[in-house]
């Protein structure tokens, strides 16, 4: 069994699975059961300002899209940050964190856009023996429209300025969770860091409707007759939160600053995947929503079984991906695949037929007897037959060897090169 | 009630009076939203399905499954009857394992195919429930035709020739319009009345005359019709059943399958139906499975079925014998008849095991018998009734690829018709493409 000890941003726990702050890191009922169960840490669900808390809508606060047989793929919700008292939250983190000193327990916190409000509340919440915080500048609902959440996550000025406050207000590490409801994370993330934030966690959940009612011609979930645009995440949104990642943990400027993974983790995989582009480490909402905190079970079973295939430290996968991640224009464009199709695997459904012939390129020759098989002549490699094919490992891409004559093109495969030299290019660079 | 399925003889009321009901319920219930969601879910849309091409009619299968996920059941059901307007009969009896789901690709990805026949039923009763009749008829042609035989060969055409404007007039011999649907078809199939609810859910397309108690030769003639209407359809399927030719056969006690399966379908109270304790029932095809499960489901104590081939050549598919083995039917291979004794009524059955060289069946010489009260004959049925001078091909009524027979402005199809396996679904595609050429033909001018 690999170690799974993970240490972000200065932040021990006995395994790199968080739970993210969200309706699971409510309170202490919770929050113990999940660490009975297995989670490293959690991420305690946002906390407001003293006073009366917020209150939340009484009809339904999520709506969902879903996959064949009713998988959950995409969740989304109007819920707002804690409507429990501080106090009462307060109480309940101190008793758990001490109970539980081996975990990690991560504040999140959204207060008013002034000094005052953050810098006394911080040092407060500090006193429960809390390992660090986590400003929560994503949610997109409800919170955004009083100047908070997502309001303050889309300026970075006011991120830098925010985080600052709060650096000056406690020596613990400061998490800056960032919103991708914006056009370039680069932007509120280079601000966090500018800010000395000791980490960013991304990403929170995206502006969205998740459906329609048809009869009653209003958005999902549907509160009296209206809807409201929720935030989303689950399954779907991890291909958007995998780019943000490895966005800033390419970015120069931001390459050394550690990332909590966001969105959509599901499996020990998905966070192998977030974690090989740049994440420290991950944080879950969606899929113990869906399962139950059991999940955590096969999430250590299988990072671990991986590791130790690879013969690897937990801290070596951090980032592994992240050197290939490039721009299109550096890909090369002497990489020559086709795709093969094993017609022992094949079922005969005709899908990838369907999609070739109809949507891409005539590259798939049905036999009257119902065998699929590829025309290399034809073949441009998109892989979009891969892609539709029900049985997994089906079809395949062959790589063709440098000088091999790809049936296509009538050329042979030759060297690297990519678009900058490109004669088609008119911005080519010169070859000399 | 003292008796059991151990009282000697044939007599009636072998179970406790209230367990009929469960003994004769639906085979295979209804899907419910969510298993029919479920089930929908697993199909994969294939391109120039697999399942369509093995349908007798061609159903367009993912479309209709699609529209079942997508929550549009009576789209699903309208896209069923636009091929096959029995499609909630065929739903039912279809050998769906020899047809569209044999051919399923998750068959033969996974062993498990999606389940076609049960989606069928599911868009089919939902449809059938509104009571809605989703066609209408076209402008009155003035044009008439006779439809012989009013079971599925019979309708199928009866209501596309209605649809298309013309006037039909539907002859049967029975009481009851149906045919097989209404008296041949083991009764766990299509329970709660199920064959009379959709031939009158067909008839409301309209301007179809049904007229019972007639049959060719007793009350019509070809002639006749042929010069009262501008078209004929024979339908007459196969009103014959072929003898033992056991010594003995003779005997009280040994009958006809379809009879017992008619008798059976008809009864108002199963527990007045008389079974034998000791039943054969010689054959190995669907109706010796119908005979031999219903004869066990009315509390035959010993069912056994006594086929002369090997398992292999056994028309019925592995699913039906499978079926019947596991209701408590003992089936015998590779055994034919050779006489049949009794006093008077049959006693027992002697068989001689067989063997099979190239093609053709010799017997062993060994035998053995089995106690019988009761003998279901159901060795296959012939054509009975055909109007003279109409070509006969491999004991059917000739036709060609849309029904024409040897006499001009006479078709046939269904059973009774060369070509095709005796299907529900098989007779649906003939009666079909039969009206489509007769109407082709009396709209020319």
């Amino acid at each position: 069994m690999a170690d799974l000890t993970s240490t972000f941003c200065g932040i021990t726990s006995p395994n790199p699975f968080w739970l993210a702050s969200a309706p699971p890191t409510d309170k202490e009922y919770n929050v113990r059961r999940a660490f009975e169960a297995g989670w490293g840490g959690v991420v305690w669900k946002t906390l407001g300002e003293e006073g009366p808390p917020v209150v939340n809508v009484n009809g339904p606060r999520y709506g969902a899209i879903h996959g064949a047989d009713r998988r959950l793929l995409g969740l989304n919700n109007i819920e707002l940050i804690t409507d429990r008292p501080l106090e009462v939250n307060l109480e309940e983190m101190t008793r758990v964190k001490k109970d539980y000193p081996d975990r990690a327990l991560i504040a999140s916190v959204m207060v008013p856009c002034d000094a005052d409000s953050w810098k006394n509340i911080i040092p407060r919440i500090a006193e429960t023996g809390c390992d660090g915080f986590e400003l929560n500048f994503g949610c997109p609902h409800g919170m955004a429209e009083r100047g908070m959440g997502s309001a303050v996550g889309q300026v970075p000025e006011y991120i830098e300025m925010v985080t600052r406050w709060c650096k000056e207000a406690t020596d613990l590490p400061v998490i800056v969770k960032l919103t991708p409801n914006i056009t370039n994370v680069l932007y509120p993330a280079e601000a966090a860091l500018r800010g000395g934030a000791d980490a960013v966690s991304l990403i929170n959940t995206i502006n969205s409707i998740t459906s329609v009612n048809l009869d009653a011609f209003s958005p999902e979930p549907m509160i009296d007759g209206k809807g409201t645009h929720g935030g989303y995440c689950g399954p779907a949104v991890k291909p958007i939160a995998m780019n943000m990642v490895a966005e800033i943990a390419r970015n120069p400027a931001t390459a050394n600053l550690p990332i909590s993974g966001i969105g959509g983790v599901t499996t020990w995989r998905d966070a192998a995947e977030f974690m090989a582009l740049g994440a420290g480490n991950v944080q879950v909402c969606t899929a113990v929503m869906t399962y139950g905190f059991k999940i955590v079970e096969e999430m250590i079973s299988g990072l671990s079984q991986y590791l130790d295939e690879k013969e690897m430290a937990l801290a070596d996968l951090v980032g592994k991906a992240t050197p290939n991640v490039t721009d299109w224009q550096y890909l090369n464009l002497n990489h020559v695949t086709k795709a093969v199709i094993n017609q022992d695997d094949c079922i005969n459904c005709g899908r990838c037929y369907a999609a070739c012939e109809d949507t891409s390129h005539q590259a798939i020759e049905m036999s009257p007897d119902r065998t699929f098989t590829v025309k290399d002549d034809e073949c441009v490699a998109c892989n979009l037959c891969v892609n539709v094919c029900p049985i997994e490992g089906c079809i395949t891409m062959k790589t063709l060897e440098k000088g091999e004559m790809d049936e296509r093109t009538g050329k042979p495969v030759g060297d690297y090169a990519n678009w900058t030299t490109h004669p088609n290019n008119v911005a080519a660079v010169s070859a000399e | 009630m003292t008796n059991s399925p151990l009282t000697p003889g044939i007599t009636a009321g072998r179970l406790p009076e209230e367990s009929y009901a469960a003994q004769f319920s639906d085979l295979h219930p209804v899907l419910d939203d969510h298993e029919a969601l479920v089930a929908a879910d697993r199909c994969y849309f294939c391109h120039d399905a697999p399942c369509m091409t093995a349908c007798p009619t061609s159903i367009d299968v993912p479309l209709f499954i699609r529209q079942i996920m997508t929550g549009t059941p009576e789209a699903a059901a309208k896209t069923i009857f636009d091929q096959n307007i029995l499609g909630g009969m065929c739903a039912r009896v279809c050998p769906t394992e020899t047809l569209c789901e044999e051919v399923c690709v998750r068959e033969i990805a996974e062993g498990k195919p999606v389940e076609i026949g049960r989606l069928q039923r599911y868009a089919t009763d939902a449809l059938m429930a509104k009571g809605v009749h989703p066609y209408t008829r076209a402008e009155a042609t003035g044009k008439t035709v006779a439809v012989v035989g009013a079971g599925p060969a019979g309708l199928a055409a009866a209501h596309r020739l209605a649809m298309k404007g013309h006037d039909v007039v539907m002859f049967d011999a029975r009481p009851k319009s149906g045919g097989l649907n209404e008296y041949g078809i083991a009764s766990y199939k299509a329970p709660d009345g199920y064959a009379q609810k959709e031939v009158d859910w067909l008839m409301q397309i309209g301007g179809i005359t049904v007229e019972t108690g007639k049959k060719l030769g007793d009350g019509l003639t070809l002639d006749g019709l042929k010069a009262d209407y501008d078209a004929v359809f024979l339908a007459i399927g196969l009103a014959g059943v072929n003898a033992l030719r056991a010594e003995g056969e003779d005997a009280d006690g040994v009958l006809d399958a379809v009879d017992f399966i008619s008798e059976l379908r008809q009864a108002e109270d199963l527990s007045k139906l008389p079974v034998g304790r000791n039943v054969v029932v010689i054959g190995g095809g669907m109706t010796a499975v119908d005979a031999a499960v219903q004869a066990k489901l009315l509390g035959a104590q010993n069912v056994s079925m006594v086929y002369r081939r090997g398992r292999a050549r056994m028309a019925a598919s592995a699913f039906e014998q499978d079926l019947a083995a596991s209701k408590g039917v003992q089936i015998f291979y590779n055994a034919a008849p050779v006489a049949v004794y009794g006093d008077g009524a049959v006693e027992e059955v002697e068989f001689e095991y067989t063997s099979e060289e190239g093609g053709s069946l010799k017997g062993t010489g060994e035998t053995f018998r089995l106690p019988a009260d009761q003998v279901f004959k159901a060795i296959g049925q012939t054509l009975d009734g055909a109007p003279e001078g109409i070509e006969i091909t491999g004991g059917k009524i000739a036709v060609d690829a849309v029904g024409r027979t040897s006499i001009a402005g006479v078709w046939a199809g269904g059973d009774c018709a060369s070509g095709g396996e005796d299907l529900t679904v098989t007779a649906v595609s003939e009666g079909r493409d039969a009206a489509e050429d007769i109407h082709a033909k009396l709209m020319e001018g």
